[in-house]
């Protein structure tokens, strides 16, 4: 039973820091908590059910598909409503509260057109038997949201350190006002961010709702609640803190189901979370108090 | 003109006979035909009107013909209670079907017990209805009665010893499937390796899973709705588990065959109406409604059609006086006795108690249809 909890465990803490990372790379660049990522994560999954169901396309296909509707909305997201706010100045608390009304309207929006009702994607557009090795049993999909996890992480750690966009986005991360003095284009490296935010969460949104063989309407709220505690265990704004945090929380809870008790699942995994939490206020790999003063 | 004037003559007479020997038999339906349970509300209507319309076909009761008087409760406590004031006092109905929902029923129904007015309910599965009184009657079958009967059908077939529970925890409904589950389990001395919980909008059951296959249960007892249940029979079987499932109402739906493709079979459910019984009643009403109607009919609009029958049973045996009070007492006094074999099978009235233990009103004896799901059908276990 153990090996088998340990690969439940590592599938689940790799969704989670699936969810997490587009999660965590927007707040890390904009400063923005941004609770419409459920929703664009939810739209990523729709689009993604179109494309295989409409059009016949193949999962990798659909996965573009997603990865692309789901940055449009993030680019339509920070040009309505994050770049007005950001022009103004206005608080943090803001554009925070703004992002809760867009969730409310991609929900309702997607609810009004596709219905509450669950749907999956057809059997069969990836392989539903489980590959069995000695015993344990892993999915196709579940392989899948590991190997994706890992591959996004360490893409966006490259890109980050090698690339100029990359060394530009921290340049703006530490100070956009010092990066819009040194000439670099502040306004549209937030939106490409916003974009590829958004797009890494409509791609989580179609392995997510694969693993799990559900696509409704709010499914993204109850993984915006344990994006929220992931980022903030890894880090706000961390990459690494995303992948860490997200693999924690998974175990957490897989090992708090199998050794204590399925009822105490969240109580052990949240108290594990705010006792992290007391020792290290920042997060795992946090080390924002300084960066924001 | 001459035969035109014996035209009217004749009709004129044909009118007055028909209305010295026959009367109509007023009957009520409260019904919540717009708000959230309208949904269950159209389907009730349409079982009532199809079992009024051949009763009234075949000549009607003791020659009256049945006459619905539907209103409108929608689905509320304060509406069910001003529906049932007008029935019982305006429109004198002898016997009011309904309401819609257990909230309604429990509102509403003491209004018509304290009038001595029959209440008859088709879709009120909640505890303690017919605590009320000995007018108020129901052919709904609760989950109380069919859990206990699923359970034991699986283990039965399937020589079940001992079996894992899951259940949402966070759910009203699929904590209460639970509930019903856990005393079944008790009356049957089954033992329970593991009991597992999971909340809503959860993705992973695997490790619930895992914990359960390494219990070693014979079989997954399950309380869940749709939404957790279809991933959950998903995971299972990606884990290697094969175990048969017993499954409550929230898992009763052919969406589950589209939602766990692949997956769905060996789900064990109990219904007291099932689509695929073939007795030739059944059969008759299936095709009766899809063509009425345009549309299949469901479990709800089975229960009404049968409980419009149930009630033109009792008053073949009341001879009606005319005096709305007497009449009523008439056919509270012969309701008790009736026992029918409509679409939902063979079915008879069991005496309920009130909460001092009294004798009250009268539940559904009905066996339910226990059913297993396989190739993306339900198969009913005989």
């Amino acid at each position: 039973m153990l090996a088998q909890q340990l690969v439940n465990a590592l599938s689940l803490g790799s969704v989670y820091a699936l969810f997490a990372l587009g999660f965590t790379l927007i707040f890390g660049v904009l400063g923005v908590i941004n609770l419409a990522h459920g929703a664009v994560f939810m739209v990523g999954a729709y689009a993604a059910l179109q494309a295989v169901v409409l059009a016949g396309l193949p999962i990798w296909a659909a996965l573009i598909v997603a990865f692309l509707v789901s940055g449009l909305f993030g680019l339509v997201i920070d040009i309505l409503v994050l770049s007005p706010l950001r022009k103004r100045h206005a608080p943090h608390l803001i554009p925070m509260i703004a992002t809760i009304g867009v969730a409310i309207v991609l929900n309702s929006a997607v609810q009004g057109i596709f219905g509450a009702d669950n749907l999956r994607f057809p059997p069969g557009v990836v392989p539903d038997e489980a590959i069995e090795a000695g015993g344990l049993h892993i999915t196709a999909v579940e392989i899948g949201i590991i190997l994706l996890t890992f591959a996004i992480m360490v893409l966006l750690l490259l890109g980050l350190r090698r690339t100029s966009i990359g060394k530009a986005l921290r340049a703006v991360a530490e100070s956009p006002k010092a990066a819009a003095l040194l000439g670099i284009d502040v306004e549209g490296l937030l939106r490409k961010t916003s974009f590829l935010a958004a797009a890494l969460g409509g791609a989580a949104g179609v392995m997510i709702s694969l693993y799990s063989n559900a696509v409704y309407p709010l499914m993204g709220q109850p993984m915006l609640h344990k994006g929220i505690a992931v980022i903030i265990l890894g880090g706000m704004g961390d990459i690494r803190g995303a992948l860490i945090g997200g693999l924690f929380l998974g175990f957490a809870e897989v090992f708090a189901v199998a050794y204590i008790g399925s009822t105490m699942r969240d109580a052990v995994a949240f108290g594990l979370l705010f006792l992290i939490l007391l020792v290290r206020p920042t997060g795992l790999f946090g080390k924002a108090s300084e960066r924001k003063a | 003109m001459q035969f035109m004037r014996s035209a009217i003559v004749a009709l004129a007479i044909g009118a007055s006979t028909v209305a010295s020997q026959a009367a109509e038999v007023k009957l009520g339906v409260a019904a919540a035909l717009s708000g959230l349970a309208a949904q269950y509300g159209a389907a009730i209507r349409n079982g009532f009107e199809l079992a009024a319309e051949e009763i009234n076909a075949a000549g009607g009761v003791n020659g009256n013909t049945i006459k619905l008087v539907v209103e409108d409760e929608q689905g509320k406590k304060e509406e069910a209670i001003n529906v049932y004031k007008k029935l019982i006092f305006q429109d004198k109905v002898l016997l009011i079907f309904g309401p819609t929902l257990s909230n309604s029923a429990s509102a509403a129904n003491p209004i018509a017990q304290a009038a001595k007015a029959p209440v008859f309910g088709t879709s009120n599965t909640a505890d303690g209805i017919t605590a009320v009184g000995n007018y108020i009657f129901r052919n709904s079958v609760t989950e109380a009665d069919v859990l206990p009967v699923t359970l034991k059908t699986v283990v039965e077939k399937e020589g079940v010893k001992k079996v894992a529970v899951l259940y949402g925890n966070d759910d009203v409904f699929t904590k209460s499937g639970y509930d019903n589950f856990a005393k079944a389990l008790k009356d049957q001395n089954i033992p329970v390796t593991t009991t597992e919980t999971f909340a809503k909008g959860d993705v992973d059951f695997k490790a619930q899973l895992t914990k359960i296959k390494a219990s070693g249960p014979d079989a997954i007892v399950l309380s869940a709705l749709l939404a957790e249940g279809a991933p959950i029979l998903v995971q299972a079987r990606q884990l290697g588990i094969d175990l048969p499932f017993v499954g409550g109402n929230g898992v009763n739906s052919v969406k589950i065959f589209e939602l766990a493709k692949g997956a769905s079979d060996n789900l064990w459910v109990g219904s007291p109406w099932s689509a695929s019984n073939d007795t030739p009643e059944n059969k008759k009403f299936i095709e009766a409604y899809t063509k009425k109607f345009g549309l299949a009919p469901d479990q709800f609009a089975a229960q009404t059609y049968d409980a419009l029958h149930i009630v033109a049973e009792a008053l073949k045996k009341v001879q009606l006086s005319g005096d709305i009070a007497k009449d009523r007492a008439a056919l509270r006094d012969a309701l008790p006795d009736v026992s029918w074999t409509g679409v939902t099978g063979p079915f008879k009235f069991r005496q309920a108690v009130d909460k001092s233990g009294k004798p009250a009103g009268y539940d559904a004896d009905q066996q339910p249809i226990v059913s297993v799901t396989k190739d993306g059908a339900y198969q009913i276990v005989k």
